[in-house]
């Protein structure tokens, strides 16, 4: 069941389709439903928004100028109506759609782009995302408090913005259609100030029409939306402060639609094996890795034949069990479902015979001991207890540390504290669908540093210099060149074995009867956890 | 009395300024940094030091916390460093829905727990006197967010007579507050029962009955007003009580009220909304405290203010 979900995800990214897409654009607009979540939505403006319940309602209330294609991690252009990319690539031109409509009825143009981009790379703005518009020029001055505008972003005329950057950047329209880019209209976030996260004003396909603070939000169809046909439910209302258990029983009794935490491990088999359920529970891919760092500082895993040995110690299919197979096992950083995901790599094996000649090869025979630092909420110690089996297994004897998750990553920030961490509910998950977003601040040199993400504390400058290259690498035809270069790096990577990669996380989520659309939509990779602008209602059709 | 309610007041304010100092303190030694998690995974080094300047995080402790006392003065409980909110704003929001909850639940505990401990009492030693001090013991040893949840899978999943959770009508309130108030029906069943004892043993009431008055005027005149007055008293000091068991009643109802937010404040160390919280429920424990000693020698005249 794995491996068909797998490949039809991965059929449908690559194959995509028009096809596809039609059946479910062509539902007629109306009706309306209910989404639960447990925490509180703390934010709904773009430049700050960083959480599972806000990222995909804001993808809802604003727009950007570039998107993905529904339930799939491809780029297609969204405020753009078309863009050109300069020889050397470091000149993006956009040309924008014409009578866009912010939701309070003032026309959006080009110097709302240039404003939004300038407001979130302000230092004022305190903006989560600030770091990833890096490679626009003038950003280093912004950065620093020196300059108030983003000297490479210039508005050419009301529908032309030009974007310069510094260095060439393959990843810079991914970097267009992500939250933190989502163009605001500036007479609001002033009128707001600091409330504008409270008084969210876009020009997405649904607004905000009421928000009861702890309780509910609302969210109505924008009649003015540009994209034709788009969204297809007339309201949306967002439950919040629900367990993900009373969740699904108020699905179960007609009171919700779709659990927006999706299902609690607790529930899962119950669910998934009821027959009256069964046919609604989706399943989905999450760019997501699960991984044990070790630390290349800390003698002994500065030897690598120690890294190699713990690789091949690993039971991953017992650390999928301990989930309930809410994953598949992994063998190398990226996940399956990321473009430059070497398929026909197979890994190291679990082999603890092996295992144990390597650490003896190492000057290892006996083993030694070590710490695992887990962060300590279940089920990661139950997980932490599995490897520290396995290592015993080969002689190691591995104490567990269960600490707070800011004590977890405070320690995997220092170069001297924690051996080896298990990454379980800390664990990377992609800002956007590219492999490069799995390089920099995890495994490359510049998160190498104190309090940096990087807690192995792997740095390869010769892979540095490689994703420099594959980064520079803008021209949409050298794109497969580019996955492959990405490719190599990861499994370069693997022969130094910083890292056990252990799982990709699965997610697994419902929808009542009577909603529509293709699954896809209801996991989608990118706007998470839902696409509310796809989804439509049987009532109406 | 008036010297009495100032030098109470006077002691509360101290109170409050030594929880605020101990809470602020160790919020300032939790080794998790505010601003690094403000400016993301993606943030330099510099950015992030931008940030805690912004916020004032590199002064040193005694300057954070007496500007924080400053702010306190104008009623400025700053903003949440992850909602970018007035924090003030939101305990405001979320007030009324504490308060009606707690209401609630002090009318179940009262109505529960009096009744149950006199029928105990009156029937002393009888099969049905064990049988509610079993009852008795069980809701003050169950944990809350067990009932919490098994009173919503009885009486709303099977039986359907309220909504699975939420907030709104009359409805919704009836599960939150008896798991709430459950805890205190068992603590007041007790007391009741011991003080309805005592009090049946009281010359006064064996007067009474030999004055030829019947047994329930007698109840009602002598026993009752003379058992309960103990328990009037506890009512305050159950606020206390309260607010620790609204942050998980709360989270399993989905109740909007100040427990759920200080509950997710707490996950994600956000410093301001746990500060504001611990302060407002901090007054709210004082306050009933206080509020339990003056009612006291109002409700029994032995009780003396000094």
């Amino acid at each position: 069941m794995k491996t068909t979900l797998m490949t039809s995800a991965l059929a449908l990214a690559a194959a995509l389709g028009t096809a596809q897409a039609q059946d479910f654009t062509d539902a007629k607009q109306g009706g309306s439903m209910i989404v639960t979540y447990k925490d509180d939505v703390s934010t709904l403006d773009p430049a700050i928004g960083y959480d599972w319940q806000n990222w995909s309602m804001i993808k809802s209330l604003f727009d950007g100028l570039m998107d993905y294609e529904p339930g799939t991690t491809v780029l297609k252009k969204d405020l753009a109506e078309d863009y050109t990319i300069s020889e050397d690539g470091t000149v993006f031109t956009f040309k924008l759609r014409e009578g866009v409509k912010f939701h309070n009825g003032r026309e959006l143009t080009a110097e709302d782009v240039k404003y939004s981009l300038d407001r979130v790379t302000n230092p004022e703005t305190q903006s989560p995302g600030a770091g990833f518009f890096g490679s626009i020029e003038g950003y280093d001055a912004m950065a620093s408090g020196e300059a108030t505008s983003l000297s490479g972003v210039m508005v050419i005329d009301p529908y032309t913005v030009e974007i310069k950057l510094s260095r060439p950047d393959a990843t810079f329209l991914h970097v267009m259609a992500i939250n933190f880019s989502s163009v605001v209209p500036k007479e609001e976030v002033e009128k707001y100030g600091p409330d504008f996260g409270k008084n969210p004003v876009g020009s997405g396909a649904f607004k905000l029409a009421d928000w009861t603070l702890g309780q509910s939000l609302t969210f109505e169809r924008n009649m003015d939306y540009w994209h034709e046909g788009v969204p297809k439910l007339d309201q949306i209302t967002f439950e919040i402060g629900l367990e993900p258990i009373v969740a699904l029983l108020r699905l179960q009794q007609g009171q919700a639609d779709i659990p927006g935490d999706g299902i609690p491990p607790a529930k899962f088999l119950e669910v998934t094996e009821d027959p009256a359920y069964k046919d609604f529970v989706i399943e989905g891919g999450q760019l997501h890795t699960g991984y044990i760092t070790m630390n290349v500082k800390m003698p002994p895993f500065d030897n690598v034949k120690v890294r190699q040995a713990i690789n091949m110690a690993i039971n991953k299919e017992r650390a999928v069990r301990i989930i309930n197979g809410r994953a598949v096992p992994a063998n190398q950083p990226l996940p399956p479902t990321m473009p430059g995901y070497a398929p026909d790599y197979e890994g190291y094996p679990y082999d603890p015979e092996a295992a144990k000649a390597l650490l003896a090869e190492a000057g290892f025979p006996d083993g030694f001991e070590t710490e695992l630092f887990v962060y300590n909420t279940d089920p990661n110690p139950r997980i932490a207890q599995s490897f520290q089996q396995d290592l015993a297994a080969i002689g190691i004897t591995a104490e567990i540390r269960n600490l707070a998750q800011a004590n977890v990553i405070a320690a995997g920030g220092e170069p001297d504290q924690a051996p080896m961490i298990w990454s379980g509910g800390m664990a990377w998950i992609a800002d956007f669908p590219d492999p490069s977003n799995f390089y920099g601040p995890i495994l490359g040199c510049d998160g190498a540093v104190q309090g940096g993400w990087n807690w192995s504390w792997y740095c390869n400058e010769e892979l540095d210099a490689a994703a420099v290259e594959a980064d520079a690498m803008t021209d949409p035809a050298m794109a497969a060149e580019r996955e492959a270069k990405w490719r190599d790096i990861y499994l370069k990577i693997m022969e130094d074995a910083p890292w056990v990669p252990v799982f990709n996380e699965q997610r697994y989520t419902m929808r009542s009867a009577k909603l529509g659309g293709p699954n896809e939509i209801y996991v989608d990779p990118v706007h998470v956890p839902v696409n509310y602008d796809y989804v439509f209602s049987n009532d109406v059709q | 009395m008036w010297g009495y309610l100032i030098r109470r007041l006077g002691e509360s304010l101290l109170i409050l300024l030594g929880i605020s100092l101990v809470t602020f303190a160790l919020l300032y030694l939790v080794p998790a940094d505010p601003a690094r998690q403000i400016a993301g995974r993606s943030a330099t080094a510099e950015t992030v030091a931008n940030i805690r300047a912004q916020l004032g995080l590199d002064q040193p402790f005694y300057v954070q916390y007496f500007r924080y006392l400053g702010n306190l003065l104008y009623g400025d409980l700053g903003r949440s460093y992850l909602q970018r909110t007035e924090v003030s704003e939101l305990i405001a929001a979320r007030m009324p829905a504490t308060l009606l909850l707690m209401l609630a639940a002090i009318v179940v505990e009262l109505i529960m727990g009096l009744t149950i401990g006199a029928i105990a009492a009156i029937r002393r030693n009888s099969a049905l006197d064990h049988s509610l001090m079993v009852f008795s013991f069980v809701t003050i040893s169950a944990p809350q967010f067990v009932v919490g949840i098994l009173l919503l899978y009885v009486f709303a999943v099977q039986l359907q007579w309220f909504p699975i959770g939420g907030y709104g009508t009359f409805s919704h309130l009836v599960l939150p507050a008896i798991t709430i108030g459950l805890l205190g029906t068992g603590w007041y069943s007790r007391m009741m029962r011991s003080s309805m004892i005592d009090v049946l043993a009281q010359d006064y009431v064996r007067t009474a009955r030999a004055k030829g008055l019947g047994r329930l005027r007698i109840l009602v005149r002598h026993v009752a007003p003379n058992a309960i007055l103990p328990i009037i008293a506890m009512i305050g000091i159950d606020i206390g009580l309260f607010m620790s068991g609204i942050v998980v009643v709360e989270s399993v109802f989905g109740w909007p009220g100040i427990g759920q937010l200080a509950w997710q404040a707490i996950q994600r160390v956000d410093i301001p909304i746990i500060m504001g919280v611990t302060l407002v429920s901090a007054c709210f424990i004082v306050l009933g405290n206080l509020l339990a000693d003056l009612v006291a020698p109002l409700v029994d005249p032995r009780i003396k203010l000094k």
